[in-house]
């Protein structure tokens, strides 16, 4: 299984914080595809300037395989202090 | 030292409690941001980080910090959670031999903390939520440091 995890404006787009996937999609770009299946404005939200992708807390860039087991976060815009 | 707190953050027990302790040091700068309120209206702003991951983040931004400025110690306390106008958002405090370093490296972390620390700010006004993201300035601001 995958672990996703939503931040910030994607979460209240997409309604749900964290979501499980199973059976877990072999690569990032397949996992994003199932989440554009079944919500067109996150997909197209996640494809948006500024949006990151950390794989098991590390960020990645491009298409990656997912390890049995990752947590997944895509991270909007970040803003602190 | 990084924490990220749903608690209030102390000001002044944090600076005593960080300036204890110092033998060459010679300055102390501190830093203190405050949630800010709109005439007659209740704000409220909504801070989410990612557990784990933005201590990390913030962790390496004070390691760079260190190494930059020859800084002794250095501080980031972050408020997430719900917190009133008013209320304290983030305190960073620098500890380095002299005051230029130390004054720098307080506005180089919060230039960080303001456009690419893992946190998520949403304002509850008048005109409903809304997310808030880096604004050009706090994008600017950082890019002085590349």
């Amino acid at each position: 299984m995958t672990r996703v995890l939503l931040f910030g404006r994607l979460r209240d787009l997409a309604d749900w914080r964290e979501k499980v996937f199973d059976p877990p999609p072999a690569t990032l770009f397949a996992l994003r595809g199932l989440i554009a299946a079944g919500n067109a404005d996150l997909g197209a939200a996640l494809d948006g300037p500024g949006v990151q992708t950390a794989l098991d807390r590390r960020l990645v860039r491009g298409d990656v395989a997912l390890p049995k087991g990752c947590e997944v976060a895509f991270l909007p815009p970040m803003s602190g202090g | 030292m990084i924490r990220v707190t749903d608690r209030p953050i102390d000001p002044g027990a944090e600076l005593t409690a960080f300036c204890r302790v110092r033998g060459d040091t010679g300055a102390v700068a501190s830093f203190l941001g405050l949630a800010r309120g709109k005439p007659g209206e209740a704000t409220v702003l909504e801070l989410e980080a990612y557990g784990g991951f933005t201590e990390d983040a913030i962790g390496e931004m004070i390691g760079a910090a260190k190494a930059r400025f020859s800084l002794h110690d250095a501080v980031v306390i972050h408020r997430v959670g719900a917190i009133a106008a008013g209320e304290a958002i983030v305190l960073v405090l620098t500890a380095a031999g002299h005051r230029r370093e130390a004054f720098e490296a307080c506005d180089f972390l919060m230039d960080y903390l303001k456009s690419r620390a893992p946190l998520w700010k949403k304002e509850h006004g008048r005109a409903g939520p809304r997310w808030v993201e880096p604004t050009a300035r706090d994008l600017a601001d950082a890019a002085r440091w590349d």
